[in-house]
């Protein structure tokens, strides 16, 4: 019986093996689409829940169903993920056609070629697209397009107004023990974004506090301004109770456990805000990191065809618009924050267009970050986020 | 399968040609080993491939490690991943989710005992069905909308200490958080929070498989242990105890293994400090570190091979 089990493991774990070296052979080198054909009658999509709507959460809020009256033969399925891991896991898992990557995740979908080259002539309406995202490093390598951009965003600091009559000016109150203007100190309440990639916010409030560190990019860190940047992270550990990852969590926090200031999405500052809570939120003088998310391309999506007519109906200036009032973000094209009604003219402003500049955009840490310089790569920034959160 | 024999040796007429059915079922009856195999097929299958296949596609991968300058997994054999299970940050993260599975597996046995024990002998008739419903309802709904719910009322501002306030005990709360590592700025935020919630959650698998084991202990015998002049306390101990353990251990099976696998509670009631399951899935996400999370998940694997071996030595799988 024994003997019989062992065998059959053996056999089992060759085939698999075999499997996994045969799918890593086949994702090389691909050309991208050069016209395109009809519908293949789908389209698989991986989005952040609440970025593709057809009207079933709120009516008004439907950018699906003119698509697919528009493309009889694509008819869109979404699949939610919570985190960039679950992106990346399922698109490792293959059978989608695109992805709503942010920028942590999308260099390493481009790495791990899971990702195709877009043919941005097959996107008419590129041109229309902020010019400032165009040749984005997070989507773009080699001069070669990996992604259309869909929205972005900045981590706000939120706090509490009846804690901060006047609003903060720095992290420094998320980051080093102090007392808050109520007086009281900030040990156990404040929180820190929960995920390895909140490392770059701790590396851009050093760029500014510590300048001899010589830290340029907080994604890019020699294994000394890294080492420094830990740290930071481990003193502040002492006074974050908990850390936040889902948005939901993070408002019950502010209104049932006291929590005065903490990086946050305007998603949750409008939430919080329209509640009735004493919430408000700042682009301290650090300036913040952000998310920038990319529409890219499986290297074996099955529909391509309906993908492309995605790709470009996803920065359409209605659907832009109409997705930054329901989520909070930013569209990638400006004539979207005109003349939307669920937006309103001020609705751009309210979401942060104008952090653009001062925002450090979630990238993948590479070890070749260029310049002939060797950086911490990423899987050790989440081998030492776990450290840190465990107290090490 | 003999009826043909029957009619032929009945009637004068010629013998009927078998028709396909009974020529496959003759078959199969004369090759008995045959058909074992037909009927196995499907479950050794699911056995041998999909369960024990990507059990060891899992293993295969822990063997594996990661280029850190490119980033990819590097398909070759070596040691070198299980290795870096020995850094200081993974040994908490393992000794962390072991204490917590033991102390949540004896609060739940010492909890559920009781219970059980009641249901199984005292209750009967509506009580009985109501204790089951009691204890079965909580299964019923979303395992996230408890979880969640829990989150509330453990809440610094919320509902139980709303009623501690009440009671005027709310000094004994701040003394209880104030205990250094397990303590924290709310229920909610401590490991007795999640301590709470993993007791909560698993409850009902403790008490199922403990009520089964008490119902089958006879009344003659605990009636015939009391004749013999043993003090209630002696029968509990020499009679009940004993006969009922195999199921103290199967349930404590679940609750132990439920709570060393689980990575939700710890991520929504907690101090952020990392349990095995929430590390795997960090490691294999966007990190692509495969290798590490594959070795990290064999370690409950190791533990509850250790687990069921103390168990087995305890006699404890002698009732099955």
């Amino acid at each position: 019986m024994r003997r019989k089990s062992s065998w059959l493991s053996v056999v089992a774990a060759a085939a698999l093996s075999g499997a996994v070296y045969i799918s890593a052979a086949q994702v090389e080198g691909q050309e991208p689409l050069q016209s395109i054909g009809p519908g293949e009658g789908f389209v698989d999509i991986v989005a952040w829940p609440g970025y593709i709507e057809r009207g079933e959460t709120d009516p008004a809020f439907d950018w699906v169903t003119d698509f697919e009256a528009d493309n009889p033969n694509c008819k869109v399925r979404v699949k939610t993920a919570g985190t960039s891991d679950e992106m990346v896991a399922l698109m490792n898992e293959g059978g989608f056609d695109l992805v709503t990557a942010s920028g942590d995740a999308s260099l390493r979908l481009i790495a791990g070629r899971r990702v195709q080259e877009i043919n941005i002539d097959l996107v008419p309406s590129w041109d229309k697209i902020d010019p400032r995202l165009h040749n984005a490093p997070w989507h773009t390598v080699g001069g070669k397009h990996f992604g259309v951009p869909y929205q972005w965003g900045s981590n706000v600091l939120m706090y509490n107004t009846e804690v901060f009559p006047e609003p903060p000016t720095s992290w420094e109150v998320v980051f080093e023990t102090m007392t808050l203007p109520d007086g009281e100190s900030n040990k156990g309440r404040v929180q820190a974004f929960d995920g390895p990639i909140y490392i770059a916010d701790a590396a851009l409030y050093l760029k500014y506090k510590n300048p001899e560190l010589g830290i340029e990019d907080p994604y890019a860190l020699d294994e000394d301004q890294y080492q420094a940047v830990l740290t930071l992270l481990r003193e502040q550990r002492k006074i974050v109770p908990r850390y936040w990852h889902d948005p939901f969590i993070q408002i019950d926090d502010f209104t049932n456990e006291g929590v005065a200031a903490s990086s946050a999405w305007p998603f949750q500052v409008n939430l919080l805000r329209d509640a009735g809570e004493p919430i408000e939120s700042v682009l301290p003088v650090e300036g913040a990191t952000g998310w920038s998310d990319t529409t890219m391309m499986h290297s074996e999506a099955p529909h391509p065809n309906c993908a492309y007519k995605w790709l470009e109906h996803s920065i359409n200036p209605k659907l832009q618009g109409d997705l930054a009032a329901w989520f909070g973000s930013v569209p990638v094209r400006l004539d979207a924050c005109k003349g939307n009604e669920l937006l309103g003219d001020e609705g751009c402003e309210i979401n942060g267009l104008g952090n653009f500049e001062k925002t450090e955009f979630w990238k993948t840490p590479v070890a070749d970050c260029g310049g002939g310089r060797t950086c911490v790569p990423y899987y050790r920034w989440v081998t030492d986020w776990i450290a840190i959160l465990g107290g090490r | 399968m003999t009826v043909p024999d029957v009619i032929v040796a009945a009637s004068p007429v010629p013998p009927r040609r078998p028709s396909p059915a009974q020529r496959v079922s003759t078959a199969l009856y004369r090759r008995p080993q045959l058909l074992l195999l037909l009927l196995l097929a499907l479950p050794l299958l699911w056995l041998g491939v999909v369960y024990l296949g990507s059990l060891s596609a899992l293993l295969v991968q822990s063997f594996f490690y990661l280029d850190g300058f490119t980033g990819l997994v590097v398909r070759s054999f070596t040691l070198r991943t299980y290795g870096d299970l020995f850094t200081q940050a993974n040994l908490d993260i393992i000794t962390r989710t072991t204490v917590m599975a033991g102390t949540v597996t004896v609060s739940a046995a010492i909890l559920g005992f009781p219970i059980a024990y009641y249901m199984a002998r005292y209750a009967s008739g509506r009580t009985k069905a109501l204790l089951y419903l009691a204890v079965m309802l909580p299964l019923w709904s979303s395992y996230l909308v408890r979880v969640y719910s829990w989150k509330l009322i453990l809440a610094k501002e919320g509902i139980f200490s709303w009623f501690l306030d009440q009671l005027h005990l709310t000094w004994l709360l701040d003394a209880v958080l104030a205990t250094p590592v397990i303590g924290g700025t709310s229920l909610s935020v401590s490991y007795i929070g999640t301590y709470l919630v993993f007791v909560y959650i698993w409850l009902p698998y403790m008490i199922l498989p403990i009520e089964a084991a008490i119902e089958r202990v006879p009344a003659s015998m605990i009636e015939a242990s009391a004749d013999l002049g043993a003090r209630p306390g002696q029968t509990f101990r020499k009679v009940i105890l004993p006969l009922v353990f195999p199921g103290v251990v199967a349930g404590s099976i679940f609750t132990f293994s439920l709570t060393l696998g689980d990575y939700i509670i710890p991520r929504i009631i907690g101090s952020s400090r990392m349990f095995i399951g929430q590390a795997v899935f960090a490691h294999q996400g966007t990190a692509g570190n495969i290798p590490l999370a594959a070795a990290l998940s064999v370690v409950p694997i190791l533990i509850m091979v250790v687990y069921l071996t103390i168990a087995k030595r305890l006699r404890a799988f002698d009732a099955f």
